[in-house]
């Protein structure tokens, strides 16, 4: 029994992923990842003519079987790399992903070494039974005896 | 020592801050329109910036400077630019009455499919060179700022006068056949 429901599970799930891998690409998604050349806004924002051209493309590409990566391609074969809202990640687009990780890593380091160094700046805290000069403790001992009379 | 150190840095960031406010003003005060097309129109005759660009209408590369020699006139158009389709009948003309005096006309078409470019110059019998830039990095090099924008560059490479916009009016062209004569005299 437990092993029939494992497999119901194991063949839903590879039935939804074939399903998912089958459906069209969605226009509204792709129009988000695209850049428009002219004004450089994604393409759902923008109503440029050239904008309203690739819009054009995209739904043609969709109705003709194209992928979400065939169509991709094609409007970088257009337009270049540029027509991605995100860098690709690999050759030099890698680094627009990689920049920003090794930025907040300089970062932490940076601001690591200067809390230690004011940390150390400031020295020990004065010891709490540290007794005061015999001479001066009389001295404020008279002060506060002759506070209280 | 600490609050010397401090200060300095103190000093040295204040330092920067007024650098950047005096380079911006000077920028500012000397924007007289640094760009390609308003150096050329000043008489300054700036090198044209040179591109190898793929042919549209034909196999291969078009490589700029190897039209020294000639005086060229450079079109950026795209054909999605409604003025573009007014100017196109026109550089035709230029192109078929002048190219015997040394004049070569050169469409760059930018920021377009090249499909719809082949459309655009089967559509009005285009027979001067074409090129396709389908990103746009020529246009940075002649801080073009729309389409059409036209560019007389003379038989040494430099650039004689730019035109933005559409050359339709009498005036502009005029200007337009002058530019062309003192290129092809240089």
């Amino acid at each position: 029994m437990t092993r029939l429901a494992g497999v119901v599970v194991v063949a839903t799930l590879l039935l939804a992923g074939i399903a998912a891998a089958a459906a069209p690409p969605d226009a509204a998604d792709l129009e988000a990842e695209l850049v428009c050349p002219v004004c450089e806004t994604t393409l759902d924002q923008s109503n440029a003519p050239v904008a309203e051209r690739m819009k054009a493309f995209i739904r043609a590409r969709i109705a003709a079987g194209a992928s979400e990566q065939e169509i991709k391609d094609a409007l970088v074969a257009q337009f270049g790399t540029e027509v991605l809202a995100k860098p690709p990640e690999g050759g030099f687009g890698l680094l627009a992903w990689l920049l920003p990780l090794a930025a907040v890593v300089v970062g932490a380091v940076v601001v690591g070494l200067l809390i230690r160094s004011w940390s150390r700046r400031r020295g020990p805290p004065p010891a709490a039974d540290e007794h005061l000069d015999p001479q001066l403790e009389r001295l404020v001992d008279e002060e506060l005896a002759r506070f209280d009379s | 020592m600490a609050s010397r150190a401090r200060l300095v840095a103190q000093g040295v960031a204040i330092g920067l801050v007024a650098l950047l406010f005096i380079l911006l003003a000077w920028s500012l005060l000397n924007d007289d329109g640094g760009d390609l097309a308003k150096q050329a129109n000043r008489g300054d005759r700036p090198t044209a910036p040179d591109f190898t660009l793929e042919r549209l209408d034909r196999d291969g590369e078009l490589e700029l400077s190897s039209l020294r020699g000639k005086a060229v006139v450079l079109n950026l158009w795209a054909s999605w630019c409604i003025p573009c389709k007014d100017e196109a009948p026109y550089l035709e003309q230029v192109w078929r009455s002048r190219r015997d005096d040394g004049v070569v006309v050169v469409g760059l078409d930018a920021k377009d499919f090249r499909s719809d470019a082949r459309r655009f110059a089967d559509r009005f019998d285009l027979t001067f060179p074409l090129v396709y830039d389908g990103p746009g990095h020529t246009l940075d090099g002649y801080n073009a700022t729309g389409f059409p924008e036209t560019f007389v560059i003379d038989r040494e490479g430099r650039v004689v006068a730019a035109f933005a916009g559409a050359v339709n009016g009498e005036v502009e062209r005029a200007r337009l056949a002058s530019a062309i004569d003192e290129a092809l005299s240089t």
